[in-house]
């Protein structure tokens, strides 16, 4: 299939080493509360520390018993609280009402807050506010790396999109950066740096000043990894907004893929129970299929299976001897097999039957289409009549409009289709998805202009001020078309796009399209520059935001110069990963790295905007 | 596989126009292309409808692998994870939690069971902690002040101690690079706040704020602004901001964060953002829970500077609200009394409150369909009071009720009268969706029947009539077309010796029809 191993590949850097550390870390901290002490665990935690630790590790630090962070008084009676959270005011909150309990209860215990990645310090003025800074010892346990595959990164943050893209708080850039200076002072300096985009620029200046202030320290140390390429995720919208259709996507995009491991119901296993199972390298059959487009999954599912059976039919003629050696040396092995097989081979079976209930077949046409731009008419009213079918209504048509936003213009009929359907709380996400520059309305060119000149008397630090929202929006719409255009984002078809030998990147989305952030990423590596690509990057309004920083010095071994970083700030999607992962081996075996604030796609996207009560 | 889930791997057959674009491939520019297409066998497509005369691979490798079930399953535990009812794998951090829950006075003895359960190998590629690996060489030891210097003695012992994973940088270790003026300022700023407050002068705040905006940093800037906020008047305050958007960005959200709405709507109000404003303020409603209160909340609402598209939505909001809490007192009351056949055979299944229109619409269609317009809960009232279009009233109330089965209903949905009395079917969402969502809530053949008779365009038709094995239609719809070999093609897909076969039969024998094939 696509991508067998490859021997000519470089050798990726071996991030288990970024788990041991966390680990240790943990435990280090776990160390300086001594004794018996009972862990309160953020629920958006648990999924990360189940990848790095058990509960036996915690177990052995004394931790005794495991409590949810959630709204409930609780009802530990040990001496010693520790609380795991994310950095988040909510949880100033409930932490400050357990410890004002005691207090009022005259009962005195250890309190100590491990935040993580960091502390920030309006949580420090809760607790301030609160009356009980001091009362209770404050940490940090900066675990920001999170190796959820052998190429695969993440910082498991996906409040990273909104609190940057929709509020403009720049409180994780210094996270990333601090993320970004733990990997070159594990893994050497990165001799070619590039990035586009606001926030990558500023992550990148404050990454270069930590370097800056502990020089020395990375220095000698020989690179392994030659290439970093950081890129905003407001720089292309569309591709993350498109249905996935390669494998893990679409595992992904139907049953929910959650710190790298997935849940699949009774439906898929076809038993009375729910099995959560990880999907990375380490499952042969995954790793085979993932990449692959969905049409092409079957074809090697029922090959294997075939393969399979016939391995089991050797047992038929054997002696005892070879019996008694199939059963030590190769039923293990099989049996492995035959469980990943017939859960994956239920994944599909399940997903097909999912999507023909939504009529995903004419939904992808209609994406199709408002990807090359063309029968808009016709794709618009079919989302409107889609939107109307909807009882009760999905989120997923959400994301259709503001497709059609990116590509097009969405028609007044279109708005009131949606009015029905969104509950009257969809008022606060449309101006959300407004001011995150996600959806643009039709409006004519003098309304234009009057936004344009009452903004621009609006911003006075130009330097550091990207023209607000409304415009760069109001702007970005008509960009698409062009950057489609420039960049040859769709492929002319002559004869058949066969889809089982992919010849470039549009393969992820059956052809039709070649994801923008991953075609900007080959044509900057091609180039070792943004030169010639200046139209572009002005129409995806990132004139002052694009950057090539070179080292001169050439200590760069010619392996590392075949590996990539790439940084995706706001989340990547794995239709993504795959059609880079395939750039890797058809350019020249390179190999991409993944790092993301989180893995995202065309849902989590939507449910990002969408308010909820305090 | 109940539903008869197929794929098919088609090469060159033209489909029907629903089904015809296949996922593997890309739409195409004209009609005429699209044909051609279509039509040359160099295509193969790919689909997600069903059709279940194709063989399906996926059918065959789940047969293939579930007989080897037999022989796989008998001791199979140590490859199979173990899991717990919820799902997660027994001994993660994550199912344990759900213990602690579930039985908070858990036993010493259910601890230790738990212990000894632990089988977190079987899950995750952990590495085993490698003393030997130390990563000290790549750190330094730092001590942070204050609470770290007594603990070293108590991990004397831990293979941790080497580890020294101080490796974020103690925030009190902040420098920016301008000056040493400005080092000390963070370095204090992180390690004690107070001395912040040796900016007394405007211009110093004002300088600290945008060293702090250099930075890039959100979280020093976010803590200037606590400062600037205390020290400063709000005038003097918010006219700095307005002139510093990245700030201002950042003072906005963390006043959202700590909820502070009084200061956030000065903050707009000061800035003319009245649109922000009127819509900040109505936010606040998701915090209330109580339907009445939320209601009057509502109604302070309606008036605020809304766009004029929003403002109606504002006012619908309200009287949406106040219907539903009508509707659910009534209901609530008639469903407990349990006279009402409708509550005693189909038992609500949450409360309408705070549910999307739409969603209102449905259930008034479910529960109260045949009320007269003047009630508050008649679907028809509803449709007037919200203009409700056409297309969207009919999908709904169809959807509604085809779940009820109630065919009557449906078939009066889409008669019209004309003025010579004369009924005729219209519908306008196109009777090929008619079909569909009848087909979807289960409508038995006869009713299907009759509306895949009423698709108009006959591809579309045979093809509805096909997938849904409405054989008296795709039978005459060939003998209309006197298409000879679509209709033999045919008989091979009922059953055998059934009525159909032998009105296939008969027709294919007959004399009086001219086949055009």
């Amino acid at each position: 299939m696509a991508f067998p191993h490859r021997p000519d590949a470089p050798e990726l850097p071996d991030f288990s080493m970024l788990k041991r550390l966390a680990r240790d870390q943990l435990i280090y901290l776990l160390e300086q509360l001594p004794g018996k002490k009972d862990l309160f665990i953020e629920a958006d935690l648990m999924s990360p520390l189940d990848r790095i630790a058990n509960v036996s590790i915690l177990k052995q630090h004394e931790v005794d018993k495991l409590y949810k962070v959630e709204n409930k008084p609780a009802l530990s009676s040990s001496e010693q609280l520790c609380f795991l959270v994310r950095p988040r005011i909510k949880n100033m909150r409930y932490i400050a009402s357990l410890v004002n309990a005691d207090k009022l209860a005259g009962r005195t215990r250890k309190y100590k807050v491990i935040f993580s990645p960091q502390k920030f310090y309006a949580c420090e003025m809760v607790l301030e506010e609160e009356g009980i800074y001091g009362d209770v010892s404050c940490d940090e346990w900066a675990f920001s790396l999170l190796p959820l595959d052998v190429d695969l990164l993440s910082m498991e943050l996906p409040e990273f999109f909104r609190d940057y893209f929709l509020e403009g708080d720049q409180r994780w850039i210094n996270t990333v950066a601090q993320a970004l200076h733990l990997l070159s002072t594990l893994y050497g300096p990165f001799p070619n740096c590039y990035g586009i985009g606001r926030c990558a620029k500023m992550a990148y200046e404050l990454w270069r000043n930590l370097e800056e202030e502990e020089d020395g320290e990375t220095k000698g140390r020989r690179p392994e990894i030659g290439h970093i390429f950081l890129l905003d995720r407001d720089v292309d919208f569309v591709t993350a907004l498109c249905s996935q259709v390669v494998y893990e996507g679409l595992v992904d995009d139907t049953f929910r893929i959650k710190c790298g491991s997935v849940d699949f119901g009774p439906e898929v296993t076809s038993s009375d129970k729910s099995l959560k199972v990880l999907l990375n390298a380490d499952d042969k059959v995954f790793n085979e299929i993932r990449n692959e487009h969905f049409s092409n999954v079957f074809g090697f599912l029922s090959q294997k299976a075939r393969n399979l059976q016939a391995q089991y039919d050797r047992r038929r003629g054997m002696d005892i001897k070879q019996m008694k050696n199939f059963v030590s040396q190769e039923l293990k092995g099989l049996k492995q097999e035959h469980r990943l097989l017939s859960l994956h081979i239920g994944a599909c079976e399940s997903i097909m039957k999912k999507k023909t209930k939504q009529d995903f077949q004419e939904l992808i046409k209609t994406e199709h289409a408002l990807l090359e731009g063309f029968n808009i008419r016709e794709s618009t009213s079919y989302i409107e009549e889609h939107i109307d079918r909807q009882v009760p209504p999905s989120h997923c048509s959400r994301g259709y409009i503001v497709l059609l936003s990116l590509t097009s213009v969405v028609p007044d009929s279109a708005r009131c289709s949606l009015d029905t359907h969104y509950g009257p709380e969809h008022l606060l996400t449309f101006s959300n998805l407004r001011r995150a520059g996600l959806l643009t309305e039709q409006a004519p060119g003098d309304t234009l202009t009057a936004v344009e000149s009452k903004v621009s008397k609006l911003v006075t630090d130009k330097a550091a001020g990207k023209i607000t929202d409304a415009f760069s929006s109001l702007a970005k719409r008509s960009n698409f078309r062009a950057i489609s255009k420039k960049l040859n984002l769709i492929p002319r078809v002559d004869g058949e796009y066969d889809l089982k030998v992919p010849r470039d990147m549009a393969y992820v989305f059956s052809g039709a399209y070649v994801p923008l952030s991953c075609r900007i990423i080959e044509q900057v590596l091609e180039r070792r520059s943004w030169q010639g690509l200046d139209e572009v990057v002005r129409l995806l309004n990132c004139s002052d935001f694009a950057f090539t920083d070179m080292t001169k010095e050439d200590k760069a071994s010619s392996e590392s110069l075949r590996l990539i970083l790439v940084v995706f700030l706001g989340g990547c999607t794995f239709s993504e990963i795959s059609a880079l992962r395939f750039l890797g081996r058809e350019k020249g075996k390179r190999e991409f790295i993944f790092l993301t604030t989180a893995v995202t796609n065309s849902a989590r996207l939507m449910e990002a905007m969408s308010e909820v009560k305090a | 596989m109940s539903c008869g889930l197929i794929l098919f791997f088609q090469s060159g057959r033209p489909l029907g126009a629903g089904v015809r674009l296949g996922m593997g491939l890309r739409m195409n520019r004209t009609k005429g292309d699209e044909e051609e297409y279509w039509n040359s066998s160099k295509f193969k497509a790919f689909t997600f409808d069903d059709e279940d005369d194709e063989l399906s691979q996926l059918k065959e490798s789940k047969r293939a692998v579930n007989s080897l079930r037999d022989f796989v399953d008998d001791d199979d535990d140590d490859d199979l994870e173990r899991v717990s009812w919820s799902g997660e794998p027994v001994g993660s951090i994550s199912w344990s939690i759900k213990e602690t829950a579930g039985n908070s006075s858990s036993s010493h003895e259910g601890r230790e069971q738990l212990k000894s359960r632990n089988s977190f190998s079987s899950y995750a590629q952990l590495p085993k902690p490698t003393s030997t690996y130390s990563l000290s060489s790549f750190f330094r030891g730092r001590t942070r002040p204050g609470s770290f210097q007594s603990l070293s003695d108590a991990l004397s012992d831990t293979p941790a101690k080497s580890y020294a994973p101080e490796l974020g940088r103690p925030k009190g270790e902040y420098r920016v690079s301008y000056s040493i003026h400005w080092f000390d300022s963070f370095h204090m700023l992180f390690c004690q706040v107070c001395s912040l407050e040796r900016f007394r002068s405007l211009q110093d705040k004002l300088q600290l704020l945008e060293e702090a905006v250099s930075m890039h940093d959100g979280n020093v800037i976010t803590a200037v602004l606590i400062f600037l906020k205390r020290t400063l008047s709000k005038e003097i305050l918010f006219r700095e901001l307005e002139v510093r958007q990245v700030a201002l960005r950042h003072l906005i959200h963390f006043l959202k964060e700590i909820g502070d709405q009084k200061l956030l709507l000065d903050l707009f109000r000061f800035l003319d953002r009245t649109e922000e404003l009127a819509l900040s303020h109505y936010r606040e409603h998701l915090n209330i829970q109580d339907p009445d209160k939320r209601k009057e909340f509502l109604k302070t609402c309606i008036g605020l500077p809304f766009s004029a598209e929003d403002s109606a939505h504002i006012q619908d909001h309200y009287t949406l609200l106040e219907r539903q809490i009508i509707i659910e007192a009534n209901d609530r009351h008639l469903e407990s009394a349990g006279q009402t056949e409708i509550f005693r055979k189909h038992p609500r299944k949450a409360s309408i409150l705070n549910m999307p229109l739409v969603t209102t619409l449905f259930y008034s269609c479910f529960y109260h369909y045949t009320e007269a317009e003047g009630t508050f809960s008649s679907p028809v009232n509803l449709k007037k009071t919200f203009k409700i279009p056409d297309k969207q009233y009919v999908l709904t109330a169809l959807a509604a009720r085809a779940k009820l089965r109630a065919w009557n209903d449906v078939d009066a949905l889409f008669t019209t009268k004309n003025w010579l009395g004369y009924t005729k079917k219209r519908a306008p969402i196109g009777f090929h969706r008619v079909v569909e969502i009848l087909h979807k809530n289960n409508a038995p053949v006869q009713i299907l029947q009759e509306y895949v008779n009423l698709v108009e365009d006959v591809d579309t038709k045979l093809n509805l009539a096909t997938k849904f094995k409405c054989h008296d239609v795709v039978i005459d719809t060939c003998r209309d077309l006197k298409d000879r070999q679509q209709l033999l093609a045919y008989r091979s897909k009922v059953d055998k010796g059934s009525a159909e076969e032998e009105k296939i039969d008969a027709l294919l024998s007959s004399s009086q029809i001219r086949w055009k094939n």
